[in-house]
Order: C-alpha cells, then sequence, then structure tokens
C-alpha cells in the first residue's frame, strides 16, 4: 500500500512538472508586459496585418493539408502496396527535419526548370503570402498524416467490409463509414497542424522573406521586434498568438466532443 | 435425390495472401441450407467468407449465386448478407441507422425503410434498443443488431463468420436457436463458420471442414462424425467430444 502510495505520487509529481515549467514561462511573459505594449500592438497596423494573414493563411493551409493528408494516411492504413516503407518514411521527413530546411529546400526547389514554370505560369510562391500557405501546408500535412493515419489503423476495418456487403461502393464506405469513425481523429490532426502553421516561422522567413503588409506573419513581427529590442512588444505579441492558439484549440475540441456525442 | 436448387456453387477457387492460401475450392450449398464451415483457426474459413463476399481478388476460380456468376463483382452486386466475428457495427449510428444503412443506401422510401426496420426489431427481440448505440449493448444485443443489419437487404444468402464466438455458453447456445428460427421464418440460406461442436451438433444441416486452406471433406454432419475423411476431420471430433 505504502509502496502504491508513493508510486501514484510521483505519477502526479511528474504530470504537474511540465504544465508548471510551461506555465511558468508564461507567467513571466505576462509579468514583462505592460498596458502600453499591449496599446501599441492593437494599435499597430503591421502587427494587425500579420495577425489577419497568420489566422487566414494556417486556415487554408489546414484545409489543403486534410485534403492531401487524409487520403494519404488512408492509403498508408488500409492498402498494402510495394514501395509503401518507402512512402511512409518519407511523408515523416517534415516532422523531423529541421524546419528551415524545408523553406531553403522550397527556394531551391523553384530555381529548377520545374519551378521556374510554375512560377511563371501564374502561381509564384517566392517572397509571397501563397509561399507562405505553401510552407505551412507542407509541415502541417505532416502532422496530419501522421495523427489520422494511427486514427485509421485504430478503426476497425470490418465496418468498411460490411458497408460494402451492404450496398456501398468503396468511396461509399470510407465517406459514409471511415470519416465518420475517424472524426475526432481527424480533427485532433487539423487542430495539431493548424497549431504549427499558425507558429511556423524558419521556412517562412527563408521562403518568403519578412516584408511588412505583404508577408510579415506574426512568428516574425516576434523576431522582427526582438532584433530591435523592443521585448515587451514582442511578448504581446507571443501571449496574443498563445491565446488565439489555446481558444482555437478549446473551440476546436467543444465542437468535437459535442459532434461525437 | 435432393430436389433443392443450388444457391452457390464454388468452383476452383484459388486465392494467395503472403505464405497462406485457398486451394481449389469447390462447394455446393443448397437453397435454404443451414452449412456450417468448419475448422481449426487459420485454416482459412474467414479468407473464404471474405472471397464468397468480394473483399478480396481471386486468384482463379468461379463462385456462381444461382445462375450469375458473381467472381468479378464487387461486394455490393452480390446480395450477400454478411455478420463478421465481431460484429462491426457502425459506433456512430444509431441501432435503428445500423440496421437500416442497407435500406438507405439503396435509397428505399422513407416510410418503407421505418416499416421493415419496425418488423426486423421485432423479429429479433430488439425493439427497444432502437435508439440506442451500440456502445452500451451487450454482446448478445450487439449480434442481433448486427443479424438485423444483414438480413434487411434480403440477401440471398447469410455469412456468419463464427457469430457467437464472443458470447457465454447460455448467450451461445440461445444464438444458435435464434439463427435456426431466422433461416426458418426468413429461408435464407446461411453459411456459419465456427469451430466448437456444440455449435455444430445445435445448426448443421451440412458441414464442409476446413485444413490448411483446402476443404478436405464436405457433407452431412453425422457422415463426417462417422466416416471422416482422414485423421484430422476424425482427430477434431474425438478431441472436441473428450
Amino acid at each position: 500500500m505504502k509502496k502504491d502510495k508513493l508510486f501514484s505520487t510521483a505519477i502526479y509529481g511528474f504530470m504537474f512538472f511540465y504544465p508548471i515549467v510551461v506555465l511558468s514561462l508564461i507567467i513571466a511573459d505576462i509579468s514583462y508586459v505592460n498596458m502600453a505594449a499591449i496599446r501599441e500592438v492593437f494599435h499597430s497596423q503591421e502587427i494587425m496585418y500579420a495577425l489577419k494573414l497568420s489566422v487566414i493563411s494556417s486556415t487554408i493551409s489546414i484545409f489543403f493539408a486534410l485534403v492531401f493528408g487524409v487520403p494519404c494516411a488512408y492509403a498508408l492504413s488500409r492498402y498494402k502496396f510495394s514501395g509503401k516503407a518507402i512512402v511512409d518514411t518519407i511523408v515523416d521527413i517534415p516532422v523531423f527535419l529541421p524546419y528551415v530546411v524545408i523553406g531553403l529546400s522550397l527556394l531551391i526547389f523553384f530555381q529548377t526548370p520545374v519551378g521556374r514554370f510554375i512560377e511563371k505560369s501564374g502561381l509564384a510562391f517566392v517572397y509571397t503570402s501563397k509561399g507562405i500557405v505553401l510552407c505551412q501546408t507542407i509541415v502541417a500535412c505532416a502532422y496530419v498524416i501522421r495523427t489520422v493515419r494511427s486514427t485509421f489503423d485504430t478503426i476497425d476495418y470490418r465496418a468498411e467490409d460490411v458497408a460494402k456487403t451492404l450496398g456501398c461502393s468503396d468511396a461509399g464506405a470510407f465517406f459514409k463509414i471511415t470519416i465518420p469513425n475517424a472524426r475526432n481523429g481527424i480533427i485532433a490532426g487539423g487542430v495539431l497542424g493548424w497549431a504549427v502553421s499558425f507558429g511556423l516561422f524558419g521556412p517562412v522567413v527563408v521562403f518568403c522573406g519578412i516584408t511588412r503588409f505583404k508577408t510579415e506573419v506574426l512568428p516574425s513581427t516576434i523576431f522582427l521586434e526582438v532584433s530591435v529590442g523592443r521585448l515587451e512588444v514582442a511578448l504581446t505579441v507571443s501571449l496574443l498568438m498563445i491565446t488565439i492558439a489555446l481558444a482555437s484549440l478549446v473551440l476546436f475540441k467543444k465542437f468535437g466532443n459535442e459532434k461525437s456525442k | 435425390m435432393n430436389d433443392k436448387r443450388i444457391l452457390l456453387k464454388v468452383q476452383g477457387l484459388n486465392f494467395e495472401i503472403g505464405s497462406f492460401s485457398l486451394k481449389d475450392i469447390n462447394l455446393s450449398v443448397n437453397s435454404g441450407d443451414y452449412m456450417v464451415l468448419l475448422g481449426k483457426n487459420g485454416a482459412g474459413k474467414t479468407l473464404f467468407l471474405d472471397c464468397l463476399c468480394g473483399l478480396r481478388k481471386l486468384k482463379s476460380g468461379e463462385i456462381f449465386i444461382g445462375d450469375r456468376d458473381v467472381a468479378g463483382l464487387p461486394p455490393r452486386e452480390r446480395n450477400i448478407g454478411y455478420v463478421p466475428q465481431d460484429y462491426a457495427l457502425f459506433p456512430k449510428m444509431k441501432v435503428k441507422q445500423n440496421i437500416s444503412f442497407g435500406l438507405e443506401i439503396r435509397k428505399i422510401n422513407k416510410e418503407v425503410i421505418r416499416e421493415k426496420v419496425g418488423r426486423m426489431a421485432d423479429l429479433l427481440g430488439i425493439s427497444k434498443l432502437l435508439e440506442n448505440y451500440p456502445k452500451g449493448l451487450s454482446g448478445g444485443e450487439k449480434q442481433k443488431v448486427a443479424l438485423g443489419r444483414a438480413l434487411i437487404i434480403e440477401p440471398g444468402m447469410l455469412l456468419l463468420d463464427e457469430p457467437v464466438s464472443a458470447l457465454d455458453e447460455p448467450t451461445k447456445m440461445k444464438c444458435c436457436q435464434e439463427f435456426l428460427k431466422i433461416q426458418k421464418e426468413t429461408g435464407v440460406t446461411i453459411l456459419h463458420v465456427c469451430h466448437n461442436i456444440d455449435e455444430v451438433l445445435m445448426v448443421a444441416q451440412r458441414v464442409c471442414f476446413f485444413d490448411n486452406g483446402k476443404i478436405v471433406q464436405s457433407g452431412p454432419l453425422n457422415e463426417l462424425i462417422k466416416k471422416p475423411a482422414n485423421e484430422v476431420v476424425a482427430g477434431f471430433f474425438k478431441k472436441e467430444k473428450c
């Protein structure tokens, strides 16, 4: 009994340690921020533009990441094909690679004949807001695939089989049975991907630069403000990002739980 | 001679998955029969059902249901009702939505669907569960829902893959009686996979014995017990009797 209590106390200790560290950091940030900095942030047109661009670009990115990521996750979970292990490893690369390398690789790619052709055909990505969406989509897609694939792995494929015997086509079984069953996992993947996109900095700076009213997103704003020594403003923007990310997380969770009841 | 019409005729069915294969399967099942597919775990019974449903692509062979060769058809065009081992109910749908799923797909009139679901629920004794979700149901209740979902499309044939393996002994026997009752009332032809002698004795009119991907013997149950084709069949019944 005594040993059991010791064990549960230790587990609780570990459980609280990390949240306390994170909370301490946020509290430290809050203590550094003052009213003047808050007023400046909300009255700054540049920062408000960066906020708008961050929210819109990460929302568009997560839409694309889900459109490409969910079918990819399904194929990796359900289909057997040669080279599956290779594809499985490749889709993980953006998760393990330093993000800045993705920006650099994109910059190099758009110097190749294929990249130049895409740029000339009216889809200009380099140093544009479309480029931000591209960077964010590439990174978010990897998180969506990982999360949604593990959800598909846990869903009984027999339910799809039964649906097919009851009259569904493969696509019908996917949309009527698999997607509703995987709903929570897809939402979780979406939230994770959106949060990663929202806070993405390295590849965006390398591939799109930081041009005010054009390619400046909130993480870039933090970088700019720190680089000119305006720590209070940088921290206020950081807290703004934390608040938005937390609010969307709570909303998504609430929405997801309500629908899955 | 049996004057019943042959409903299912499988000829030269071959299928491979990894190192395992179904080899040259030939089988005839008469309309209205209750056939039990018997054999040890891993003998190929479930794979055979998957092949009949169209869930696995055959290497070669023909599957006739009535006069139609369905071997190249997708599952939705075979008119087969299928109850998998773990029932695979749709967790996000209520019991009534699970049962009506096959009719909804066929875009049947809503009023007709309601009436058919009601009748099916009465037949299976699950009328009170229609508004429930599968999560809170007992094993026996889940099995009845899966059965109702498969039967409501009025399939030519019903495939039951170890349908009572997850139930306790008294419920198992009750469910087997239920299968017989349903077969009597609907006239549906049933192929029932199991590896338990009590189940076989209770329901089987005919038995088909699988071993290592092959059918080693098929015929009336007594024939298999009295004149087993080989030591595997004899050993199975001897062991199970003990």
